[in-house]
C-alpha cells in the first residue's frame, strides 16, 4: 500500500507553533510518522489532536470579558465623547454585575445611556432649562417638536367645561362608575367617534374617517410599535426615507427586532424621495436577504417639514403594490399646516381612487395638534381588517386612560372650539416660525422649504469645519455647550448630507427668538473666523 | 395579498380560551336589572366595585385634583406637556407610601425604584422583555390568572412552565412541585430565568403563607433565578391570616446586600385596589438597577396620561382618605365575600377558605358527570348558557384538577348577587332530580335486569340487548 504523504504545509498550519524551529521539531517526526506503518492515519491524527488541544488551551485562558470600570464623569462639557463611548453607565452601580442572570440582552442594550445627539441634547436640557428670570444661562430648548402657544386656550376651555366633562355626569351627579371601570381596551366607543370626527375635520377635510377603523393607544409611539408586531416579523425591515425622525430608531426596532433601511432623499428634491432611490433600496435589502414588508413615511415630513405632493402619494401607491409591501403613514403633523400648501392625507388619496387600501396604515395623535403630549392619545387607522382585529389585542399594553378620554371626548366634540383653536394655533405657529426664520435669515442660515410642523430644518453647513458627519457633529457640540442651545443634527435624523440641523420653535416666545438667535450669532462667527 | 407577521397570525394570545369566549357571551346577552334581567350575569370580571362611593366623595370634596389645579393655582399646561417617562415625582411618591400602608407599613419603597406602567398588564409584559430572552421560561404556580398566557408570553416569546399544584393542600406550593417544573423545563430545553407568583393569588383568592414565600426564596436562591410577585390583589386582603409581602420576607432574612435582592421584583396596579382599572395604572418596583434603566426606558411604550398621574397624586396624598379606604373596603369585600359563600352554601357548593381577592375559588368537582375537563366544559357551558352566569373554568387557569371554578363577587350589586345564587341553586336543584330520576331509572333497570338474570332467561337477555 503507497503511503501518500501528507504535504508538509499542512501539517505545519495546523499546529501553528510559534517558531520555526519548533515547527521543525514538530515537523520532522510526523514526517517520519507518516513514512512508517500506518503512517498515513496517525499522521493526520496527531496534527489533529494537536489542533484540537491548542483550541482547547486558547479557550480554557481565553481573557475574561473587560470589566467596564465605570468612566469618569466628563469633566469637560464636550458631549462628543459620549458619542463613541460603548460600556455601559449603568454598570457603575457598585453592586456590580454578578452572575449571568441578571437581565436579557435586549434590556442591557435598551438599559445603555443614549449614544444618539438627539437623546443626549434632550437629556442635557433637563439638567440645565432656560428660564428667563430664574435660569437665564440655562440651555435654550430647540430638539423638543412641542407647542406650548395654545395652551391657554385649552386650559380656558378646561376649566369651563370640566365638571361634567370629567366624570361624563349624564345623571347630574358625580359617577365614577362610568370611567373607572374597565372599557374596551383599544378605546371608549364614545372616544372613536369623537377622534373620527376630529380626524376628519383636521387631516381629512373631504373625507371622513371610520370610528370602526379606529384603535386608540397611550400616544403615537406604542401606536408605531404596535403595527410594526403586526406587519413584519423578527428580522424584516422597513424602507423609511431620511432624514427622519430619531425616535423610528428606538420605537421600531427595539423590542421587534425590525430593521430600519434608509431611503436617502437629497436637498435638491426638497428632500422628497425618488421611485429610483425607492427601487435601490429595495434591490439592495434583497440582495442581502432582507424581506421589506413596508414603507414608512413621516407626512407632513419631520424633520423638514415639507408636505408631500399629490403625486408622490401616488407613486408610493404604486410602488408598494408592486412589491407588494405595506404603507405605513405617520400624519401626526397633519393638523399643524401653516403654510399656503394643502395637506393631503393617504386617506384622502384612497377615498378617490381605486386602489387596495388593505395595505395602508395611518398613525395619528394628540400630541402635536393639541399640544397635549401628557395626556397620551395616540391613533392607529387601519382598513385592513386583520390588522385592525391582531392589533387590536395588542392594544391593552398600552390604553388610553378612561379619565382622559372622557375629558377629550368633550372636547373633541365641541367643534366650535376646535375651529377657533385650530386658527388661532395656525396663526401663531405662523408668526413665530416667521420671526425664527427671519432671524436665521440675518446670520444667514437659510431653511429648506417648510409648511408644516412645529420646526424647520435649517442649512448650517458654512458653519461647519468640515463638511462631513464629524464637522457636523463638532458645531452640534458647540451650540449645545457653548450657544447653549439644543438643536438636532442631521446626522442624528440619517441625513446623508452634512449641517443640517432641526430647530424646534414652537416652544418659544417671541421674547426668546433674539436670545437664540444672538446665541447662534456668537458661535457662527467663531466658526466663521475659523474656516 | 398583504401578509402579516406571525405573531399577528398566531394564538399566541389565547383569545380562543374559555375566558374569553365567556366574555364574549356575556357582551351578547348582558344581565340588566331593568333591560335584560333574564341576561347573563357577569362573574367572571375581576373587578371592585364596592367602594365607588369613597373615591367619589373624595372627588367631590376636591374638585383641584381633576381640575388640574394645585393649591388653587392652575398646573394645566405643565401637565399637559409632561411625558417623562421617569413619571410625576409627587404621584410616585404617593403610590410607594400607599403601597406601603397596605403591607402595613412593614416596609418602605424607593420611589426611584419604581418604573409606572400602562396598568400590570404592560409592567409584567415589560418586566418579561426585561428578563428573559426568547425562548427562555418562566415557573408559574397553577391556578393562574388566564391574561398570563397572553401578557407574558405573546410578543416577548417567553415560555410558561406550570408549577402543578393540588387541592390535597389547598393548592399551596411544595418544593416538589417546585422541582418538578424545574425539572420539566430542563427536559423542554428551557432555561428558566424566574418564578412569577400572584400574591394574594388570582385565582384562589388566598394569600401566601411565610413558610411558601421562604421556600420561594431559598429556590431562586439556589437557582440563581428571578422572583417576580404580582401583588395586585394586596389591598383586597380582608381577614386573617393578613397580607406577607416579599419584601417583608427580604427585610425579615437580611438580604439586603445579597444577590437576591436584586432578583425580587414586585408589580403592582391600582385595578383592583382602588378600582380604577379605566385608569391603567400599573407599576415595577425592582431594586435591580439595570431592570429599572431598562423598564424605565420601554414605559416610553406604555406612559400613564399625566392628568391621571396628578389626580391620584393628591388622591393617595390624603394619608386620612387612604386609611379610611383602606380598610372601609377591606369591611366591604368581608361582607360580600361572606355572602358569596352562604349562597353558595345553599346549593351544597363549597370553596376554598380564602381572605382576599375579589373572587372565590368554588368547587363544583361534585357537580361533574366524570372527574375530567371535558366533564368541567359540559358543566361550564351549562351554567353560561342555561343557568346564564359567566363564571371562570378551572381548565382556563391551568388548573391541575377538573371542577374548580373561578367565581367573582366584587363587581355587582348585592342584589344580583342573590340573584345569581338563586339561579345557581335552581340549577343544582334540578340537576340532583335529574340525577335521582336517573338513579332511580338506573336501579330500576338493574333490578330487571337481576330479575331476568334470576329466571335465567339468556335469550330474553341477549334479545334485550
Amino acid at each position: 500500500m503507497t503511503v501518500t504523504r501528507t504535504s508538509p504545509t499542512a501539517e505545519s498550519e495546523r499546529p501553528k507553533p510559534t517558531t520555526p524551529a519548533t515547527a521543525m521539531r514538530l515537523i520532522v517526526p510526523l514526517q517520519g510518522v507518516v513514512q512508517g506503518r500506518g503512517g498515513l492515519i496517525l499522521g493526520s491524527l496527531i496534527p489533529c489532536a494537536l489542533f484540537y488541544f491548542l483550541q482547547f488551551y486558547l479557550k480554557r485562558h481565553r481573557s475574561p470579558n473587560p470589566s467596564s470600570d465605570p468612566p469618569s464623569p466628563s469633566t469637560s462639557s464636550s458631549n462628543l465623547a459620549e458619542l463613541t463611548r460603548t460600556s455601559s453607565r449603568s454598570n457603575l452601580s457598585s453592586r456590580g454585575s454578578f452572575g449571568p442572570v441578571r437581565v436579557s440582552s435586549r434590556a442591557s442594550s435598551i438599559a445603555k445611556p443614549d449614544d444618539s445627539a438627539y437623546y443626549i441634547g434632550l437629556n442635557k436640557v433637563q439638567e440645565d432649562p432656560y428660564h428667563r428670570t430664574n435660569n437665564p444661562g440655562g440651555i435654550i430648548q430647540l430638539g423638543l417638536s412641542e407647542s406650548s402657544l395654545c395652551l391657554d386656550l385649552i386650559e380656558k376651555w378646561v376649566s369651563e367645561n370640566l365638571t361634567d366633562s370629567i366624570l361624563g355626569t349624564d345623571s347630574g351627579d358625580l359617577s365614577i362608575s362610568g370611567i373607572a371601570a374597565y372599557k374596551p381596551l383599544d378605546g371608549m366607543t364614545e372616544m372613536k367617534v369623537a377622534m373620527a370626527s376630529f380626524m376628519s375635520r383636521v387631516i381629512g377635510k373631504a373625507v371622513s374617517f371610520d370610528p370602526s377603523q379606529i384603535l386608540l393607544t397611550a400616544g403615537a409611539t406604542p401606536a408605531i410599535e404596535i403595527l410594526s408586531f403586526c406587519l413584519a416579523d423578527h428580522g424584516n425591515a422597513f424602507l423609511v426615507p431620511t432624514p427622519y425622525y430619531p425616535g423610528f430608531d428606538r420605537d421600531i426596532r427595539w423590542r421587534t427586532g425590525i430593521e430600519l433601511i434608509p431611503v436617502h432623499c437629497r436637498s435638491t428634491d426638497n428632500f422628497i424621495f425618488s421611485k429610483t432611490a425607492l427601487d435601490q433600496a429595495f434591490n439592495q435589502a434583497r440582495k442581502r436577504g432582507v424581506k421589506v414588508r413596508a414603507i414608512l413615511i413621516c407626512n407632513p415630513a419631520n424633520p423638514v417639514g415639507n408636505i408631500l405632493p399629490r403625486e408622490t402619494l401616488y407613486d408610493l401607491l404604486d410602488f408598494a403594490r408592486e412589491k407588494n409591501i405595506h404603507i405605513i403613514s405617520d400624519e401626526i403633523y397633519g393638523g399643524s399646516i401653516f403654510g399656503s400648501d394643502e395637506f393631503v392625507s393617504m386617506a384622502e388619496i384612497l377615498d378617490s381612487e381605486e386602489v387596495d387600501k388593505n395595505r395602508v396604515h395611518i398613525i395619528y395623535g394628540l400630541s402635536k395638534d393639541l399640544s397635549l403630549p401628557g395626556f397620551r392619545v395616540g391613533v392607529i387607522y387601519s382598513y385592513n381588517d386583520s390588522v385592525l382585529s391582531a392589533a387590536k389585542k395588542l392594544t391593552r399594553f398600552s390604553s388610553v386612560s378612561t379619565l382622559t378620554q372622557r375629558l377629550l371626548i368633550s372636547m373633541l366634540s365641541d367643534t366650535r372650539f376646535i375651529q377657533e383653536y385650530f386658527e388661532t394655533n395656525k396663526r401663531r405657529v405662523k408668526e413665530i416660525r416667521d420671526s425664527f426664520l427671519a432671524g436665521l435669515k440675518q446670520l444667514g442660515i437659510r431653511c429648506s422649504e417648510n409648511n408644516a410642523g412645529l420646526y424647520c430644518w435649517a442649512d448650517m453647513s458654512a458653519l461647519i469645519p468640515s463638511y462631513s458627519e464629524k464637522g457636523e457633529l463638532e458645531l452640534w457640540d458647540k451650540l449645545l455647550n457653548i450657544a447653549k442651545i439644543n438643536v438636532t443634527p442631521g446626522s442624528a435624523c440619517h441625513c446623508i448630507e452634512p449641517g443640517w440641523f432641526r430647530c424646534c420653535f414652537a416652544s418659544l416666545s417671541q421674547e426668546d427668538i433674539p436670545v437664540v438667535i444672538e446665541r447662534i450669532r456668537k458661535v457662527a462667527e467663531t466658526c466663521k473666523s475659523l474656516s | 395579498m398583504k401578509l402579516l407577521s406571525r405573531k399577528a397570525t398566531c394564538n399566541s394570545h389565547g383569545q380562543g380560551s374559555s375566558y374569553f369566549l365567556g366574555w364574549q357571551e356575556y357582551e351578547k346577552n348582558p344581565y340588566d336589572e331593568v333591560k335584560n334581567p333574564k341576561g347573563i350575569i357577569q362573574m367572571g370580571l375581576a373587578e371592585n366595585q364596592l367602594s365607588f362611593v369613597l373615591l367619589e366623595s373624595w372627588l367631590a370634596e376636591n374638585p383641584d385634583a381633576a381640575g388640574f389645579k394645585r393649591d388653587g393655582q392652575s398646573i394645566f399646561r405643565e401637565l399637559a406637556l409632561f411625558q417623562d417617562y421617569h413619571g410625576l415625582p409627587a404621584f410616585k411618591q404617593a403610590l410607594v407610601e400607599f403601597m406601603s400602608e397596605v403591607r402595613g407599613n412593614k416596609v418602605t419603597f424607593d420611589p426611584s425604584n419604581l418604573v409606572l406602567a400602562a396598568g400590570a398588564t404592560s409592567a409584567n409584559e415589560t418586566l418579561m422583555f426585561c428578563l428573559a430572552e426568547p425562548g427562555e421560561a418562566f415557573l408559574l404556580p397553577t391556578p393562574y390568572y388566564p391574561g398570563f398566557d397572553r401578557d407574558l408570553k405573546w410578543r416577548t416569546e417567553v415560555e410558561i412552565v406550570p408549577i402543578q399544584c393540588t387541592s390535597s393542600n389547598s393548592f399551596q406550593i411544595t418544593e416538589t412541585a417546585l422541582e418538578d417544573a424545574y425539572q420539566l423545563a430542563q427536559k423542554r430545553n428551557l432555561k428558566v430565568k424566574g418564578v412569577l407568583v400572584t400574591n394574594p393569588s388570582n385565582p384562589l383568592g388566598t394569600t401566601m403563607t411565610r413558610a411558601e414565600l421562604k421556600l420561594l426564596l431559598n429556590f431562586i436562591s439556589v437557582k440563581n433565578i428571578h422572583l417576580i410577585s404580582d401583588e395586585i390583589y394586596s389591598g383586597t386582603v380582608f381577614s386573617s391570616p393578613g397580607f406577607i409581602s416579599i419584601m417583608e420576607i427580604l427585610k425579615e432574612s437580611n438580604c439586603e446586600n445579597t444577590e437576591v435582592w436584586n432578583r425580587v421584583h414586585i408589580v403592582y396596579s391600582l385595578s383592583k385596589d382602588l378600582g380604577l382599572p379605566g385608569f391603567r395604572v400599573g407599576a415595577i418596583y425592582s431594586n435591580d438597577d439595570m431592570v429599572v434603566a431598562a423598564a424605565t426606558k420601554m414605559s416610553s411604550f406604555g406612559l400613564v396620561s399625566s392628568q391621571t398621574q396628578y389626580l391620584l397624586s393628591a388622591m393617595l396624598s390624603d394619608k386620612q382618605f387612604t386609611k379610611n379606604y383602606i380598610s372601609e373596603n377591606q369591611k366591604r369585600l368581608k361582607q360580600r365575600h361572606k355572602k358569596l359563600v352562604s349562597g353558595l352554601e345553599k346549593s351544597g357548593i363549597s370553596c376554598l377558605k380564602s381572605n382576599a381577592g375579589l373572587f372565590c375559588w368554588v368547587d363544583m368537582r361534585h357537580l361533574l358527570s366524570s372527574k375530567t375537563f371535558e366533564a368541567e366544559m359540559e358543566l361550564w357551558k351549562k351554567i353560561v348558557y342555561d343557568v346564564k352566569l359567566n363564571i371562570s373554568p378551572g381548565s382556563s387557569c391551568h388548573c391541575s384538577e377538573p371542577g374548580w371554578f373561578r367565581v367573582c363577587f366584587a363587581n355587582m350589586s348585592e342584589e344580583t348577587l342573590k340573584l345569581s345564587m338563586q339561579r345557581l341553586k335552581a340549577f343544582v336543584d334540578s340537576a340532583a332530580t335529574t340525577n335521582q330520576s336517573n338513579k332511580i331509572s338506573r336501579r330500576k333497570s338493574l333490578i330487571k335486569w337481576v330479575f331476568r338474570l334470576s329466571f335465567d332467561d339468556r335469550e330474553t337477555i341477549h334479545g334485550d340487548r
